[in-house]
């Protein structure tokens, strides 16, 4: 599906009632606060910002965060890429997209390349960004160390002291136990050598290219309300021990629809025998592979 | 051959047809006003306003003929529309002891200055279905009603006041009452003060506050409370205006308050004396009140030098984090969006972790023979 064909399904005469909203829904002295936590996320990387977190017309949980940055982020001449584990055609990644297309009539597009402002789920795209661009993820829970201490009072001590002790235990009592580290996705990085920072429920196969990276990264938790960022070309380690280092890990095999390598593929199960095939998760990056071949032949 | 299945787009807005034709039901029975819903169901109506945190019966009527009458969908829509409004200021705060009351109840006296008054209440009601409602056309015979008090009666917690056996009633502090906190206008911090806590449990979920309510009964944390007073009633809402120097009268809510008077045999820092909890909530909201006002208790151990039992209702942090139905909702149901991404990760994991165990047990094995 083309950002043509997107714009043209989904864009209706405005509904009069979005007259009412402001550009891109939120008011403007709402989005100024929103900036403001932004600046800070960006001043201390990593850190997790608290900002006054708006109701949205979507429900907690279902990209409110990402969406009230992107809303504070987006300008008349964005382009708007959303997707939604890889995808843009992902249910909420259309609704999400449908949204701005209402409430800011900014031009979407599913082309990783042409868009300024990428709001994810999920996934970091295959295409390797650029200085140009932003990156807004949703993120349901902030704080990588929520599960070995359920207390916000308890973490936000931790992150001030630095003490990262606990999420070192964590990670190698499951050495001890398994061999390996036993966390797929969410694997929590240090950025800029202090904070530790939950990427979002990313696999573990993205997290190397969240560090270096030449676009803006900013994360957004709605319902938990906090803002963090990785600023360009910021590091981003993700956790590992000098013998047991980092493994991406991912599939060994190319897709089967554009025959890519060294991506992340989705397992789909073709029939009632369980037989698999192995696709690219990353829709558009898949997509292009594939145009790119036809055009060569 | 496997295609990416695509018409996410063309599925959700088939979606919300369908969900249109299932909220009107069987079109041969008339549909429902919002005026109906609003007059009819007004408790319902009058809980999505206390939740949405937003005093308005037509639109609590029109979100829950939205919801299809699914209560916490009404309250997020009521939510949502509340965050576009903008916000002009600070009204006086309401001043419950000129309530105009249409119910007025004390279970620690029998009878008191301005009497009990029962006002429309289920309470002795047999719970036996009325089968006469089923009935076309029932309409109620007029109620007799003794003429009203001009006088609005008194708080009876007021009462206990004047021997000092009651502890006063809270003041907040001086900054709070300058500029009080707003829990959607500034993110969560804890500690939380009392108002911002009080804040949270008016808007937060009935149901929730009713099961920490109910455990405070049963001994997690128990503190006996009395229900001193129950009143509920119109109040005005004055608001200050600079530009000309005067407070006017905006309009009337209706509002339910209760304040419950709990044993407290002295501590440290604080003599014996009674202590107070106490619940506020727009419209009838009974259960509601008198829940938020057993938790407000509970949550005030480490301001009267009690013990922290570890029980949930004294826990600030756990109550104020899980209390707001909106966002445990939101977050839950968020577990029905696609997961495939994460899942995966997780599938190839387990196969490794496996297939490494599988190998070590028949090395065991191997070892062993």
């Amino acid at each position: 599906m083309s950002a043509q064909d997107l714009s043209s399904a989904a864009a209706p005469a405005p509904a009069e009632e979005e007259a009412d909203y402001n550009f891109a829904y939120l008011d403007e002295n709402t989005k100024r606060m929103i900036r403001r936590a932004l600046l800070k996320a960006v001043a201390i990387p990593g850190y997790q910002t608290p900002f006054a977190s708006r109701e949205m017309p979507m429900p907690y949980g279902w990209g409110t965060g990402g969406v009230q940055v992107t809303s504070a982020c987006l300008t008349e001449s964005d382009s708007l890429k959303v997707i939604d584990q890889g995808a843009d055609d992902t249910t909420n990644a259309v609704s999400i997209r449908k949204f701005f297309e209402r409430t800011a009539r900014v031009a979407t597009t599913t082309r990783t390349e042409e868009a300024t402002i990428i709001q994810t789920r999920h996934r970091i795209p295959e295409t390797p960004l650029t200085e140009n661009q932003i990156l807004v993820y949703q993120v349901p829970i902030p704080e990588p160390l929520r599960f070995l201490e359920p207390r916000e009072t308890e973490t936000r001590k931790m992150h001030a002291l630095e003490e990262y002790g606990l999420m070192h235990v964590k990670l190698y009592e499951d050495i001890a136990r398994h061999g390996h580290i036993a966390t797929a996705y969410a694997y929590p990085v240090q950025v800029g050598r202090r904070y530790v920072m939950d990427p979002s429920p990313i696999p573990k196969f993205d997290n190397p290219k969240l560090s270096n990276c030449p676009a803006l990264q900013l994360f957004g938790a709605g319902r938990e309300q906090r803002i963090y960022a990785v600023p360009p070309y910021t590091e981003a380690i993700s956790l590992d021990f000098e013998d047991h280092p980092f493994d991406p890990g991912g599939v060994d095999q190319p897709c089967a629809l554009c025959g890519a390598t060294g991506v992340y593929l989705d397992e789909v199960i073709t029939d009632d025998q369980g037989t698999r095939m192995y696709v690219c998760s990353d829709t558009d990056h898949c997509e292009k592979t594939r145009a790119d071949a036809e055009a060569a032949q | 051959m496997y295609v990416a299945s695509k018409g996410g787009e063309n599925a959700i807005n088939a979606a919300h047809k369908l969900m249109a034709e299932a909220r009107r039901g069987d079109p041969s029975v008339a549909e429902l006003s919002v005026a109906q819903i609003r007059e009819q169901l007004r408790l319902a109506v009058a809980r999505v306003c206390a939740e949405g945190s937003l005093y308005d019966f037509d639109l609590g009527a029109l979100a829950i003929k939205q919801s299809r009458g699914d209560m916490i969908e009404a309250i997020f829509l009521m939510r949502a529309y509340r965050a576009t409004l903008p916000r002009f200021g600070y009204t006086q705060p309401i001043d419950t002891a000129r309530m105009m009351v249409a119910r007025r109840i004390s279970a620690t006296f029998k009878d008191l200055p301005g009497g009990q008054i029962l006002g429309p209440t289920f309470d002795y009601t047999h719970r036996l279905l009325d089968f006469k409602l089923a009935a076309e056309g029932g309409e109620a015979a007029p109620a007799q009603t003794a003429p009203a008090d001009p006088t609005p009666p008194p708080h009876v917690l007021s009462l206990l006041n004047r021997e000092q056996l009651i502890e006063p009633a809270g003041v907040a502090a001086p900054e709070d009452q300058a500029a009080p906190p707003d829990l959607t206008r500034s993110p969560l911090e804890l500690p939380a003060c009392r108002a911002l806590r009080m804040q949270a449990l008016a808007r937060g979920d009935e149901g929730f506050l009713l099961g920490l309510a109910y455990s405070t009964q049963r001994g997690y944390a128990r503190n006996h409370a009395f229900v001193g007073e129950l009143r509920i009633g119109m109040v005005e809402v004055e608001f200050d205006i600079p530009e000309i120097g005067l407070t006017v009268s905006i309009g009337e809510i209706e509002v339910t308050e209760c304040e419950t008077v709990n044993q407290f045999t002295g501590s440290k820092t604080e003599p014996p004396q009674f202590t107070r909890g106490y619940g506020l909530a727009f419209g009838q909201s009974e259960r509601k009140t008198l829940a938020m006002a057993l938790v407000d208790r509970a949550l005030r151990w480490r301001e009267l030098g009690e013990d922290d039992l570890g029980a949930p209702a004294q826990d600030e942090e756990f109550v104020l984090s899980h209390v707001d139905n909106i966002q445990a909702s939101g977050f839950l149901e968020h577990i029905k969006l696609p997961h495939y991404v994460d899942f995966q990760a997780e599938l190839e994991l387990i196969r490794t972790l496996r297939r490494e165990a599988f190998e070590r047990r028949t090395q065991n094995q191997e070892a062993a023979e």
